[in-house]
């Protein structure tokens, strides 16, 4: 089976750069406050009732109040690259479902474990991101290839 | 100084996922399809994040303190159990079928998307699912990351 690169929708140089970006806020993050950017168990704290006003709150509130800003920041300098989400919302919820079950159930998602995992070279998250790809890849043949 | 830099590390974050096109659900499929007509973005995204981060986790498992000399918190875990997999399987499985994972799915609900609040709620249930119904009915002890 050849692998064919679709170059219509795959920019490299953008690629390249918005991950550098992640990369120097996962840094940011770690070198001026010792924690870890995985955006699942920084928001699953967060919606915790019990932990809102807790001293541990702050931290995380401020950098998802930074993640979020970049979709109102974004649009003052560049026109936002709007997609249309072409996915039903039945499957959205059970989509929705499964990343926020399985992020909490695996302790991490493609930020904590795919990138500041890997980057300080953790078995676990070797394992954890080879694992929710083979279930992408599966996933994605079964959904766009079968039936 | 510090909560600056906190705000400033969610801000480049989140506009890293933009300017590399994550928060753009096809290309996160796209990605996926190997089958079809493949887009790299994805490997490259992690490619330049994990080549950037690789040296400040260097810097901090060396000094085990931050900039401000303060301590680092890192998940201590360091077994392999089924948790780690069966999650991380359906983890990507969620992800495969709508094309977000919780970071860009925040960012695009900023922009105000409907789709992508019903993901964020469809997220949180799930979440709270974990945390609450399922430890509490199989007592699992707090894991962080």
């Amino acid at each position: 089976m050849p692998i064919t690169i679709d170059w219509l929708h795959f920019n490299p140089e953008n690629a390249l750069l918005g991950g550098v970006m992640l990369g120097l806020g996962a840094s940011l993050l770690l070198l001026f406050n010792g924690k870890i950017a995985g955006i699942s168990g920084i928001f699953a704290y967060l919606i915790k009732p019990k932990n809102i006003f807790s001293a541990d709150a702050a931290w995380r509130a401020l950098f998802l109040i930074g993640l979020i800003s970049a979709a109102v920041i974004y649009p003052l300098f560049s026109a936002f690259p709007t997609a249309p989400i072409a996915t039903s919302n039945g499957t959205l919820i059970v989509a929705g479902l499964l990343v926020g079950f399985g992020s909490r159930m695996g302790s991490g998602c493609t930020s904590g474990h795919g990138i500041c995992g890997l980057s300080r070279l953790s078995l676990r998250s070797l394992v954890a991101t080879i694992s929710f790809m083979t279930a992408g890849f599966v996933t994605t043949y079964f959904v766009l290839h079968t039936g | 100084m510090k909560n600056t830099i906190t705000f400033l590390a969610g801000l480049i974050f989140g506009l890293g996922l933009i300017v590399s096109g994550m928060t753009n659900s096809a290309n996160i499929i796209g990605f996926l399809d190997i089958a079809g007509h493949w887009n790299p973005s994805l490997a490259l995204v992690m490619a330049g994040g994990i080549g950037i981060a690789f040296f400040a986790f260097r810097y901090t498992e060396n000094k085990k303190l931050t900039l401000c000399n303060e301590p680092v918190h890192l998940p201590a875990t360091r077994q392999l159990n089924k948790e780690l997999i069966i999650g991380s399987l359906l983890f990507g499985t969620g992800w495969a079928l709508a094309g977000f994972c919780p970071g860009p799915a925040l960012v695009v609900l900023g922009t105000g998307n409907k789709q992508a609040g019903l993901f964020v709620l469809a997220m949180l249930i799930g979440m709270h699912g974990h945390d609450i119904f399922y430890k509490r009915l199989f007592n699992k002890a707090q894991e962080g990351n």
